[in-house]
């Protein structure tokens, strides 16, 4: 065996390979944003923002009732609470995750290079669907239930029905505060990384931010 | 709140007017961010160029 070593920038490396790509596409000064382009003055821009601030809601409400169970968020008045906050803090995250999307769909947000930006937005939105979905059927009340029992069928009929059983409050529950919540996590932290990566979309036929 | 919502029947259209409702006010919201201006540190718009 040889002792010598090659010099650093010639050992092949993926660590260093994701590090020169994360410093190229994003480096540390651009992290977080300090200033930000004219056009970004409006308000249809803070529907995003508002998206995730009201995601924090529901995960901290989700976690507060995730330790205590599904006993204390019927039959308490601090559960029903807490319970009450969880569920408008989903309406919340829905409807201004929706008006985001319109926001982005009428100024094209995927031009220059933003097409990952918008799918893994589009990815994000069905993945909430099955959090919101599993988050019903995990209610442990008889509205659970009943949604659970009119949506087999329909479970069964897509062919999900043989790995996916909505009657199965084990599974749901499993899906609904672990599995799920982390793939949104990660999902919605690449997002807001790719706005960063490449920037806030100029508006139509307007000056993008490289423009002076 | 016990009762079943009231339906609005349009054709093959089928939607509660809770979610009609929820709908109309997102529109209302989407246009209100368009039209109000957003309030510019100093007073002024387009201050800030990164």
């Amino acid at each position: 065996m040889s002792d010598d070593v090659a010099p650093d920038s010639q050992v092949p490396s993926w660590t260093r390979a994701v590090q020169q790509r994360l410093a190229r596409g994003l480096p540390v000064e651009r992290l977080l944003p300090d200033r930000q382009p004219v056009y970004v003055g409006s308000w249809v821009y803070a529907f995003g923002v508002i998206t995730i601030a009201a995601l924090v809601w529901v995960i901290a409400s989700g976690v507060v009732l995730a330790f205590f169970g599904p006993q204390w968020w019927h039959t308490t008045s601090t559960g029903r609470f807490f319970n009450s906050l969880h569920f408008w803090s989903v309406q919340l995250f829905f409807v201004f995750m929706v008006l985001h999307l319109w926001g982005q769909f009428f100024m094209a947000s995927w031009r220059e290079g933003r097409a990952p930006t918008w799918m893994i937005g589009a990815v994000i939105f069905l993945v909430s669907i099955v959090a919101a979905f599993t988050g019903y059927v995990a209610q442990q009340n008889l509205d659970s239930q009943w949604i659970a029992a009119n949506a087999k069928d329909a479970v069964n009929a897509s062919g999900a029905g043989g790995f996916f059983n909505v009657l199965n409050f084990g599974q749901m529950y499993g899906l609904h505060v672990m599995l799920v919540p982390v793939a949104i996590t990660f999902l919605v932290v690449v997002h807001v990384v790719q706005v960063r990566m490449r920037g806030v979309v100029a508006p139509i036929e307007a000056p993008g931010e490289g423009a002076e | 709140m016990d009762n079943p919502a009231a339906y609005l029947h349009l054709g093959f259209i089928v939607i509660s007017l809770p979610n009609l409702a929820l709908i109309a006010a997102m529109v209302v919201v989407f246009v209100i961010a368009l039209l109000v201006p957003f309030p510019i540190e100093g007073g002024r718009r387009g201050g800030g160029k990164r």
